[in-house]
């Protein structure tokens, strides 16, 4: 999608970013759904999957999320000490920082890929996470654009 | 497939972009060669045997019984020979870990690979290449054409270029896994049966099974240390345990655990098991699992960060023979800023 | 069930408008068309209120009309009425376990104000659902058949009192201890806080009543020797350690321990006293017999003395009981292991416990004991004179993250006060001096105590630590500062008590290893939450209650013991137990015996069967987060109706739908 000479003006190179959240059902799914009681407001562009627990999310579905046409993919979890299962987000925490590291290695710009912790009352905190991460993606270009380097082809 | 085969099978074994191991690894039969010998003749092998490509050229579409073909597609070359092989062979055999997932050689498709020419031609310590000459496709000496073949963009495995019939992992497969080839071979001989269409020779479960050595009753360990950091490695107990780097949990079985009773950590070169895409996430998520899970409630995120620094190189670790085929290696960097 | 996942799924989408709330934001007739268009569904319906009569009603009808086997409730959150959707239709005759919710009004409609984008929005949060959906396999709950049973472990007031709630609600109880008799530190002690009640008097009632209900069993000398199992199927061995007297024979008459030889210290009266091997812990013992104590006993193998077994006339002695190991099962386990104080040996300020009169407070409470080795009259260890000052040294070796015990024990304070309060009611002209750092008084009627300890018995409360103690002629010279007049002070006292802080017991350490609980960085046992379940471990059917959690007082103790009697007998009530089954599986041709799974599981879960050879999941123990599944290295684990496939397809449909 092209943009506007005004959204390139304002440094918008990409309108519409796509991105996937991976929510836990417990602590961050009920933020989500406080921020929802609660009529805050964020942008549409984030798509979410929920999962029992954080330390569901096996790594290749980062990945996946990625090649499927995702611009960033956000997970949230509960706070440390908090999990439902007991110790689901160290492990998630573990894995996760490990596999950033590996998609920085591999280039891709960290600011695509976060892992956040959200309490069950911490609807403002989502709302603000989600509506940063959008702001961010929008300077940057589609992940899969040609102006990117990115092409399906390759 | 229905194949009568009357006479010896026609085995053919052609190269990519290899180091040549395989062929030695078949060697390494040592005696045995003798009974392969029986039931199969090699109508094509230039590292044992004096053959030139034009031979293999030179056959009819469809002799060969068996082709194998160990090494990445890393040149135009290696992608050309592959197909003389697909188009002349019944069967197909993705041979070693190049031929199966890329190897070593698909290493160079990391990003930003239009620099490895510049890092290996220009920038290289031990280089001295004052004009810059890097290789070319084509040149003219003394009024003769002289030619290349290019290479390609990335190295691949051998399925991204022809249809592929089984697949040998291993680097190189160890005599274990040949014996089970020859094993395949040797009941086609005799019952014409085959296993299905792509399916992996080796075994279907993972290498903790075949290695023996014993689980403790917890795993947890702090950090990776190299073998020769142990003062003494038991020599009875799981290596990952002793915080010892092995891919073995995520690595298929089927070769013998040569190198775990050699007190060595599987590198992972026969690939994950067929519920598995990518070799390397898979075994990041169990490694990391692990990383002090006895004592994880005790940690704050710093505290982990920390640990996490000693994992030296995620992607050479974990990707070593996998890069290839690997999900990690479709995504691509993102413009510098 | 291979038939029923390979038949066509028929899938069933029902959007709800909720009145305004996802009508206002979502445009429900293009919602409708998009779905129909772009997803492979059998019907696509919608209604103003889906949770309504009506509107389950449409659901139910739809079903049984179209034959759906699939359905979609595109509304509110799921934790709103999943249940209400899936009842419904299992009333219609579809498996519960088919129907899913796509949550468009707390994550959609009121959060974003763009029409368009809400919509497109919905429609793919839907696409992904059906992915979802269509994979989930019909399941049923499982169901675990529970022994109703109870185990305690630890006979102090927490083991006691908990026993006799579950004896009873109606359920049997095995009650073990690993000393000769129940009773615990309470059983030491003279009066308790804030009422005086003498402790004797308000516990031996309750021991007695453990030891005539038909429901209890009480194993005294026994202790748990390993437990296996899970919740509603515990299996427990426990060891029977020999007593040497036969419980029913003996009949107190004493005269052994007139002609037994060995003299050693009895532990029931701090070491203060000396006892003999055949002896009885206190006269109101539970069970009401003597015992032989093994370790210094001259007649157990080889036989060198019998002098006791010759005096006993009801013949109850016998040098030749063997322990013995019985195997048992439990539906629930409590623990109630108690505590133990900070040995006043550690602390090198106040003299390493050498002193004959700096005491601890347990050792304070035998001394005001009238069945303790004064009689209860207050006299110095070292020369038996009544004392003229005392001075009690509050927080010893407590709140001291350098040296000692970090954190608070909570009740030292009072004790403090009531030994200051009660050596005042025995030496009417003597002094007590209580140093103090804070005096914290947080029960019922706790400050007022200690306002009478102060203003009516005259107790002198100075703020100051107390930095040394050391030996001046037949006194001891007591070292401190007054904070709140700046001034060293010293105090030369005849008797010194160290109000020392609890710690866990060793019972505590040992049961933690065998049942594999959790402990905190102090060693006590990890509740499962520390605010909202204080009486529940992290493994389900296994309790805790009193001490063995982190110091308390009794009222505090007992609660605990009732509050986890009665959660132990809510596992009880039932012959089954019903566990949710979106449980994880092993696909044992992949999987290459790794023990990763085993690792990470938080539960326990999951354990490798040694008869067959394989990875196996523990179903009345897993809880279906899914870690397993996510750590496999050879990929064969998956979690019923959440497979990674599944999850990928979600993914995809969500981006590309």
């Amino acid at each position: 999608m092209s943009t506007s000479k005004q959204e390139q003006e304002s440094g918008i190179k990409n309108p519409n970013p796509k991105i996937v959240l991976f929510l836990c059902r417990w602590c961050s799914g009920k933020g989500a759904d406080l921020a929802g009681t609660s009529r805050l407001n964020y942008p549409p562009n984030v798509l979410p999957i929920m999962v029992n627990c954080t330390s569901r999310i096996d790594p290749r579905f980062i990945v996946e999320a990625f090649l499927d046409g995702a611009d960033g993919v956000l997970v949230t979890g509960c706070h440390f000490g908090d999990c439902h299962y007991k110790t689901g987000n160290y492990k998630a925490y573990r894995r996760l920082s490990l596999v950033a590291k590996l998609l920085k290695q591999v280039g891709v710009n960290p600011k695509r890929f976060r892992l956040t912790w959200i309490s069950a009352t911490e609807a403002t905190k989502f709302v603000k996470v989600t509506t940063e991460m959008v702001e961010d993606l929008k300077k940057l270009p589609p992940y899969w654009s040609d102006e990117n380097g990115g092409n399906s082809d390759e | 497939m229905e194949v009568i085969v009357m006479n010896k099978l026609k085995v053919a074994v052609a190269l990519g972009a290899t180091c040549a191991g395989c062929d030695v690894a078949i060697l390494d039969l040592n005696e045995k060669i003798l009974d392969v010998i029986e039931i199969v003749d090699f109508v094509f092998w230039p590292t044992a045997m004096d053959f030139k490509l034009d031979d293999l050229k030179a056959l009819k579409d469809g002799e060969v019984d068996v082709g194998l073909y160990h090494g990445a597609i890393g040149t135009e070359e290696d992608e050309e020979i592959a197909k003389i092989l697909r188009k002349k062979s019944k069967i197909v055999v993705a041979f070693g870990a190049c031929a199966n997932f890329g190897g070593i050689p698909s290493l160079t498709n990391m990003p930003y690979e239009s620099k490895m020419f510049d890092v290996v031609y220009k920038e290289s310590p031990s280089t001295s290449n004052p004009e810059g000459t890097l290789p070319q496709k084509e040149t003219e000496i003394e009024g003769t054409k002289l030619t290349l073949p290019g290479i390609r963009k990335r190295a691949d495995s051998l399925n991204s270029v022809i249809d592929v019939d089984y697949y040998v992992p291993g680097c190189p497969p160890m005599v274990p896994l040949i014996e089970q080839v020859v094993d395949v071979l040797r009941v086609f001989v005799e019952k014409g049966t085959l296993p299905p269409k792509g399916a992996v020779i080796a075994g279907q479960d993972t290498l903790c099974k075949e290695c023996g050595r014993t689980k403790p009753e917890t795993i947890s360990y702090k950090e990776f240390v190299s073998p020769q950091e142990v003062k003494e490695i038991d020599p009875d107990l799981c290596l990952l345990s002793q915080g010892i780097l092995c891919l073995g949990p995520a690595t298929r079985s089927g070769c013998g655990a040569l190198c775990t009773k050699m007190n060595v950590g599987c590198r992972g070169c026969l690939g994950p098991t067929d519920k598995v895409d990518d070799h390397g996430l898979k075994m990041i998520s169990a490694l990391t699992s692990l990383l002090e899970v006895e004592h994880e409630e005790e940690y704050t995120e710093e505290d982990f960060d920390k640990l996490l620094e000693k994992i030296p190189d995620p992607l050479g670790t974990f990707y070593r023979f996998t890069y290839g085929v690997s999900m990690i290696s479709k995504l691509h960097p993102d413009k510098e800023e | 069930m291979k038939k029923e996942m390979d038949e066509k799924k028929k899938v069933g989408v029902f959007v709800c408008h909720c009145g305004r709330n996802i009508a206002q934001t979502v445009d429900i007739e293009k919602l409708m068309e998009k779905v129909r268009e772009k997803y492979d569904v059998e019907l696509v319906e919608d209604n103003m209120y889906m949770c309504s009569d009506p509107g389950q009603n449409l659901l139910k009808e739809s079903i049984q009309a179209k034959n759906l086997n699939r359905v979609i409730v595109a509304a509110c959150s799921r934790d709103m009425h999943e249940p209400t959707f899936r009842s419904a239709a299992q009333e219609a005759g579809l498996n519960p376990y088919l129907v899913e919710i796509a949550n468009i009004r707390e994550q959609v409609s009121w959060v974003h104000d763009d029409k368009e984008k809400a919509t497109e929005k919905a429609s793919k949060i839907i696409g992904s659902t059906i992915e979802k959906v269509i994979r989930d396999e019909p399941l049923e709950p499982l169901k675990i058949p529970v022994v109703q049973r109870a185990l305690v472990i630890g006979g102090g007031i927490a083991g006691i009192q908990a026993a006799l709630d579950i004896a009873d609600a109606g359920y049997e109880v095995t009650l073990v201890e690993k000393s000769p008799t129940i009773g615990g530190h309470m059983a030491q002690l003279a009066e308790t806080f804030p009422t005086l009640d003498c402790s004797q008097c308000i516990l031996t009632p309750k021991m007695v009543a453990v030891s005539r209900h038909p429901k209890i069993n009480l194993l005294t000398t026994s202790e748990v020797v390993s437990v296996d199992g899970y919740v509603g199927n515990f299996k427990v061995q426990i060891r029977k350690n020999p007593r040497y007297v036969d419980v029913d024979k003996c009949n107190l008459c004493d005269d052994c321990t007139a002609v037994c030889p060995v003299v050693v210290h009895d532990e029931y009266n701090q070491s203060l006293s000396p006892r003999k091997a055949i002896y009885i812990p206190f006269p109101q013992a539970v069970p009401a017999s003597y015992v032989i104590d093994e370790e210094t006993c001259l007649g157990i193998d080889p036989l060198i003395c019998s002098k006791c077994k010759d005096v006993c006339l009801v013949e109850a002695i016998n040098f030749d009981m063997q322990p013995e190991i019985i195997e048992e099962e439990f539906g629930a386990i409590i623990v109630a292991t108690g505590y133990d104080t900070y040995p006043i040996e550690n602390i090198g300020e106040y003299g390493y416990g050498a002193h004959p009169d700096i005491i601890s407070g347990l050792d304070f409470e035998r001394l005001l004991s009238a069945n303790g080795p004064t009689q209860g009259v207050i006299r110095r260890p070292s020369d038996g004179k009544v004392p003229k000052t005392v001075v009690f040294v509050h927080c010893a070796g407590s709140r001291d993250p350098a040296k000692h015990l970090p954190y608070c024990s909570k009740i030292c304070c009072m004790y403090s006060t009531k030994h200051a309060l009660q050596y005042k009611h025995l030496v009417h002209d003597g002094t007590a001096i209580n140093f103090y750092i804070d005096v914290r008084t947080a029960g019922k009627d706790y400050e007022e105590f200690y306002k009478r300890a102060a203003e009516e018995e005259k107790v002198i409360y100075v703020r100051g630590k107390v930095s040394e103690i050391i030996e001046d002629g037949d006194q001891l010279l007591v070292k401190a500062v007054d904070t709140l007049l700046g001034e060293a002070v010293e105090v030369h006292a005849d008797l010194v008590v160290l109000a020392t802080g609890l710690v866990p017991s060793k019972g505590t350490q040992e049961i933690s290893h065998l049942l594999k609980l959790s402990c905190d960085s102090k060693g006590f046992l990890k509740e499962a939450h520390p605010k909202l379940k204080p009486v529940e471990s992290a493994l389900s059917g296994i309790f805790i209650a009193g001490t063995a959690s982190g110091p308390k007082d009794i009222p505090e103790t007992v609660s605990q013991a009732s509050g986890a009697a009665a959660k132990a007998a809510t596992i009880l009530a039932s012959e089954f137990l019903e566990r949710e089954p979106q449980i994880a599986q092993v696909d044992p041709t992949t999987c290459g015996l790794c023990h990763t799974c085993i690792n990470v599981c938080p539960y326990g879960a999951i354990y490798l069967d040694e008869g067959v050879g394989r990875i196996t999941v523990r179903e009345a123990l897993c809880e279906g987060c899914g870690s397993c599944a996510a750590a496999c290295p050879s990929g064969s684990i998956e979690l019923k109706n959440s497979t990674s496939e599944g999850i990928r397809a979600r993914i995809k449909a969500l981006l590309q739908g």
